[in-house]
């Protein structure tokens, strides 16, 4: 075997999963914080951190059938429980946030008071995106809501709590949100070894998050979900309760969101309502419709793709992205549902059947027989 | 054969004074109905005349206005679809729906593993578990176990249908017009599997293909909008004017 077929056969054969998860752990790990600037690099570790929020999305919308148009709401609750933490820990243990000081504010609202604990901040991070998903993934799905009305409902939500929380500048620091931290665990957040230490706990927590969510989708219970989204009604019969496993797999999306947010807020040193709207949660939506909905991996490719293409673009043709977004969004739905993800699978397939054919006499691979247990 | 409809006291189903409506209109109107264990019986009827809304009522999809169904002594109605499957009844639609992106495998697996706690659905499967690998058996699906159910025939679609019924374990199977849009080989191989299953399965047919009646039933219920015409063995209820009235449209005195 020459080392080209060798290559061609790495990526398409039975091994390919293991060999571009390798690819891109190579990538990330090594070759980017070796190629890049910092102001780069920094700018990647935003990019995946929004990467993290589109697996979620992959997840519920791609596996479960769940279009849900508000993971900023989720994004949001994890961001805004690790700002309140760094708050709260650079005004020490007597004084209050600064934007509390300029909104007036004299005594630490008791909402705020827990989330000294850095223990309990990083809890909260899981812990709010869950509560708020389950709640809101029970009273929903139980009533067999679905499809679009999903999807407005979800957008709502997002709606809502963007107005909640600008509405309450002395809590939340309204429009402005929250920014200048000055210690984040012990680092400073301008330094370029914290920046570059942030960067490598996002890539180390996607990765994580991409192994889980894999398991997930081939379990039994990843079954489950695809034959949920394909035939909710029918699955009915087969004596599961959908609204179950969808609220599980809506809550662990979420999760995703808010682990997601409290990464992003040391990376790029704000939360704000800005980031959490309804417009923020369908360009996220869209970058997973683009980078292939159906495939993981193309959820979190289509996540860094386009927030790539957004700063790149906003950098020279501002006006461009959003009519570059729109368009391209169109021509997937249209053109190539599966999104990049499928393209890169159809071509991966073409070169395997071709591969076959000018290699008819090599012998089929054995079959495992799978014996009961 | 025991040949008569089922009369034993408590039969595995109860059916009482069963009424259906649907904006003022009767769909069941009045249904008793007595199926024991173990038996087989078909339901027939010309259109309209309430075979699919009766086992939508069993199953928990339509609500009775009135009546009661009772499943071993169990009242269903105000129950879940998913509790009552739970409960051990099984049906199958009229347009068979397998999960297409699933193997033929897959949708057997999970068919059989509504019981298992959620947590242990986070696992792989490994293996075939032994409900899986006989109703892959029976319906005679084997070479097709690690294909796509997207790829299958109709009337390979049905099999697989019943195969996922069969993996449920249930008591009581509710299958509606089986074979429905079926070849005459797959009719044939329907009737084949029909007669397997009912050997150690409490079974409800509904069927419009009078051929298959004739070769496949014991014990027929005849059901005319809405209420119940005729019960008994295929020949009775063949030879009986009033079915043939209501098939064919003979008056009652040419028939008699």
């Amino acid at each position: 075997m020459s080392a080209l077929t060798r290559g061609r056969a790495l990526l398409t054969g039975r091994h390919r999963g293991y060999v571009l998860f390798a690819s891109a752990a190579l990538l990330l790990l090594a070759i980017a914080p070796a190629a890049l600037d910092p102001f780069r690099l920094g700018l990647l570790a935003k990019y995946l951190c929004f990467a993290i929020a589109a697996l979620g999305i992959g997840l519920a919308w791609g596996q479960g059938g769940m279009m849900t148009l508000g993971q900023g709401v989720f994004f949001g609750l994890g961001g805004y429980s690790m700002g309140m933490y760094l708050k709260l820990n650079d005004a020490g243990t007597e004084g209050l946030p600064d934007f509390m000081v300029w909104s007036g504010v004299e005594e630490l609202p008791a909402l705020w008071e827990p989330f000294r604990s850095p223990f309990f901040a990083l809890a909260m991070v899981v812990v709010l995106p869950v509560a708020v998903a389950s709640v809101l993934g029970l009273l929903v799905f139980r009533q067999r809501v679905r499809g679009a009305y999903f999807a407005i409902l979800s957008q709502a939500l997002a709606a809502a709590f963007v107005i909640w929380l600008v509405g309450q500048q002395g809590l939340t620091g309204g429009t402005n949100g929250l920014t200048n931290f000055y210690d984040v665990f012990g680092m400073d957040p301008e330094d370029e070894g914290a920046q570059r230490t942030f960067y490598f706990v996002v890539v180390a927590v996607l990765g994580a998050l991409y192994l889980l969510a894999r398991q997930l989708v081939r379990s039994r219970f990843g079954r489950l979900l695809v034959a949920i989204r394909d035939g909710e009604d029918r699955v009915r019969f087969l004596g599961y309760n959908p609204a179950t496993v969808k609220t599980v797999t809506f809550a662990v999306s979420a999760a995703m969101a808010g682990i997601a947010g409290a990464l992003y807020v040391p990376v790029v040193g704000i939360i704000s309502p800005a980031l959490l709207g309804v417009v923020p949660s369908i360009e996220l939506l869209v970058a997973v419709a683009i980078g292939g909905r159906f495939s993981l991996a193309g959820a979190v490719l289509g996540g860094v793709l386009m927030n790539w293409a957004h700063t790149s673009l906003s950098e020279n043709w501002p006006e461009g992205w959003t009519y570059l977004q729109g368009g391209l969004f169109i021509l997937v739905i249209m053109l190539a549902p599966k999104g990049i993800a499928g393209l890169a699978g159809q071509a991966g397939d073409l070169l395997a059947r071709r591969r076959a054919a000018a290699a008819p006499a090599a012998p089929p691979a054995p079959v495992k027989e799978e014996v009961a247990v | 054969m025991s040949g008569e409809a089922g009369k034993a006291a408590g039969g595995l189903l109860e059916i009482r004074d069963l009424m259906v409506v649907f904006d003022g209109f009767k769909a069941i109107d009045g249904v008793d109905l007595s199926v024991g264990e173990g038996e087989l019986r078909f339901l027939i009827g010309p259109n309209g005349a309430g075979k699919t809304t009766l086992i939508d009522v069993i199953t928990g999809l339509t609500r009775p206005a009135s009546g009661t169904v009772a499943f071993a002594g169990t009242p269903l109605p105000g129950r879940r679809e998913h509790q009552i499957v739970r409960l051990g009844i099984g049906r199958t639609f009229q347009t068979s729906v397998v999960f297409e992106e699933l193997t033929v495998l897959e949708n057997l697996d999970l068919a059989a593993g509504f019981r298992r706690p959620l947590v242990s659905l986070l696992r792989r499967r490994r293996g075939v578990g032994p409900q899986v690998a006989a109703a892959l058996e029976t319906i005679g699906l084997q070479d097709l176990a690690e294909k796509p159910a997207g790829i299958l025939s109709h009337g390979q679609r049905q099999w697989l249908e019943i195969g996922m019924l069969l993996a449920q374990g249930p008591r009581l199977l509710l299958l509606d017009e089986p074979v429905a849009g079926m070849s005459k080989d797959e009719r044939e191989r329907t009737g084949e599997l029909l007669t397997e299953i009912a050997r150690d399965h409490t079974v409800i047919v509904v069927e419009h293909d009078m051929e298959f009646l004739r070769r496949y039933a014991s014990t027929v219920t005849v059901l005319h909008e809405g209420r119940v015409l005729v019960e008994g063995d295929v020949a009775a209820v063949q030879a009986d004017p009033r079915v043939q009235e209501v098939y064919l449209g003979r008056k009652k005195e040419e028939a008699v």
